[in-house]
């Protein structure tokens, strides 16, 4: 068992080692000097913004239902809502042109609209939360569910509106579930590579992120895309490790709440 | 509801249990292996030369890995276990021979760039000279083959059709895919009005796009090289490949798909 543990631990550290190692912690400045650098570090983060933005904003009341309906089919849906996870990104931006596309279900009811979405930035920002929504309606999800009902009976029993309940009760108990479900689809989000480049392209500055600079590097060579990688590697381990912080502390005013009760 | 999904589950279950019971049986033969490596334009040929060598070589299976070019050097700098390259430019195996990593290399295959469009666009693309017309064209990143052809041509087009053809096309670049077949994949899509590709991907997709050639004093010509690995673990099968694809039934199957007859094809000259 321990072995196991010792052999799942490396296998997902290792490699990160290896990065750093290889190119040494310098190579990180090299990254720098890459003329794609920038353009794809600003776009990555603009991007992400708005993504995990709607994400969460049109998640959570979405989980909500999921964890509350009594409709059977609910959890069908809850199932169909997890498949983007499963298929290669690839073939999920091949799903979102043939959706989306100029040629696509709704595209050209989109395009009279005088809205095409492939090509720029509002396709790298579909692409992600394609990607990166089920990971947070997930935690979300089960965040609601695991709610203690009694709680909820409790609330309304002394008069709370439906939406008083929510947020101030349930809200508050899944925030960290949240926070954390948040952070996952929000990295996801961030190394979002296949289903941009298929829905969105690759030019940059206008929809050449991170990853698929990096990518682009690995063209020029390896080196660079090394640089750049470590680039990405810190920065998402500075932000998560940062959203832990921000996540302990409500953690435990939760349980402190709890135990008053 | 809930009976329908125990019955789902139970046959992707059975369903698992028989593959994994097959695996084995499968692997009882031990066939050698033939690890051939080639550039994501020779998917289809390969395939077929595939599918003849094993029925020549009993007891031989193909394994084909197709990527760009670039991805294969790095893949074999990196210790791949490889016997066979086949590039798409000359530049990524003579690096790799620089390497020590493979021996005297042979040109197979010769390619030419097109511009593709979709079948129905309703735009008037019907010459090279009109690709400015194009409201969105799809190129590849100069730092694949196919990029740093669309590079030449564009920058040999200006002499005969002034700088503001070549702007004007640059001006409508919407993407620089990272390689060809993503360039397709938009073109045939109708994603984009037009794209840059080797002629043979685009006749791969001839019910979705249209040729247009592009005249002979501007377009360059990709040369295709193939090489033993020097760590091949299968050199002798290795080099049956390379003589089948130079063979004439390599050739033929190659020119059916688009491609151009090669020097070193079929008469069996001395390593270039």
């Amino acid at each position: 068992m321990t072995v196991l543990a010792v052999g799942l631990g490396t296998l997902l550290v290792v490699p990160f080692i290896a990065l750093l190692v290889d190119g040494g912690p310098l190579a990180i400045l090299r990254g720098f000097e890459c003329s794609l650098t920038l353009p794809a570090l600003r776009l990555s983060l603009e991007t992400t913004a708005v993504s995990i933005t709607f994400v969460v904003l049109g998640g959570t009341p979405l989980a909500w239902w999921l964890a509350r309906s009594k409709w059977r089919s609910a959890k069908w849906l809850e199932t169909l809502l997890q498949l983007p996870v499963v298929i290669p990104p690839a073939v999920g931006g091949i799903a979102l042109l043939l959706a989306f596309g100029r040629r696509g279900l709704f595209g050209g009811w989109l395009e009279r609209l005088g809205f095409a979405p492939t090509f720029n930035a509002i396709a790298v920002v579909m692409a992600q939360i394609f990607v990166s929504a089920p990971f947070y309606l997930h935690a979300a999800t089960l965040a609601f569910a695991r709610l203690d009902h009694d709680l909820l009976a409790v609330g309304r029993s002394l008069g709370a509106s439906p939406p008083r309940l929510f947020f101030r009760v349930a809200l508050p108990l899944a925030k960290p579930a949240l926070i954390g479900g948040a952070a996952m689809s929000w990295a996801r989000a961030l190394g979002e590579f296949g289903a941009t480049l298929m829905f969105a392209g690759n030019m940059t500055g206008k929809t050449q992120t991170l990853p698929l600079a990096i990518y682009t590097a690995l063209e020029i060579d390896l080196r660079t895309a090394q640089a750049l990688s470590l680039l990405l590697v810190v920065f998402a381990f500075g932000l998560l490790l940062a959203l832990r912080r921000i996540n302990q502390a409500p953690a435990a005013l939760g349980k402190g709440s709890s135990s008053s009760r | 509801m809930r009976r329908l999904f125990f019955v789902v589950a139970l046959a992707t279950g059975l369903a698992a249990t028989l593959c994994l019971g097959l695996l084995p049986r499968a692997r009882a033969a031990e066939p050698k292996e033939l690890a051939v490596f080639a550039a994501a334009s020779l998917r289809e040929v390969f395939q077929k030369v595939a599918d003849d060598f094993e029925k020549k070589h009993a007891n031989v299976k193909v394994r084909l890995n197709f990527a760009g070019s670039q991805e294969l050097r790095v893949q074999i700098e990196h210790g791949a276990r490889a016997d066979v390259f086949a590039s798409a430019d000359t530049k990524h195996l003579q690096a790799l021979q620089k390497q020590n990593l493979v021996a005297g290399s042979k040109i197979f295959a010769r390619n030419e760039p097109v511009v593709i469009v979709p079948v129905n666009y309703p735009g008037r693309l019907a010459r090279f000279a009109d690709l400015p017309k194009a409201e969105r064209i799809v190129v590849g990143v100069p730092e694949v083959p196919i990029g740093a052809y669309t590079e030449t041509l564009l920058a040999n087009s200006e002499k005969p059709y002034g700088k503001k053809f070549r702007e004007g096309v640059v001006a409508h670049i919407r993407s620089r895919e990272l390689n060809v077949r993503q360039v397709l994949t938009k073109v045939a899509l109708g994603e984009a009005d037009a794209g840059i590709v080797y002629k043979t991907d685009a006749l791969s997709a001839k019910d979705k796009v249209t040729v247009i050639e592009i005249p002979d004093g501007i377009n360059v010509i990709a040369e295709y090289p193939i090489a033993v690995l020097s760590a091949a673990p299968q050199p002798g099968l290795a080099r049956d490949w390379i003589a089948a694809v130079l063979g004439e039934e390599g050739q033929r199957v190659l020119r059916a798909a688009g491609f151009r007859q090669a020097p070193d094809a079929a008469t069996d000259s001395t390593k270039r």
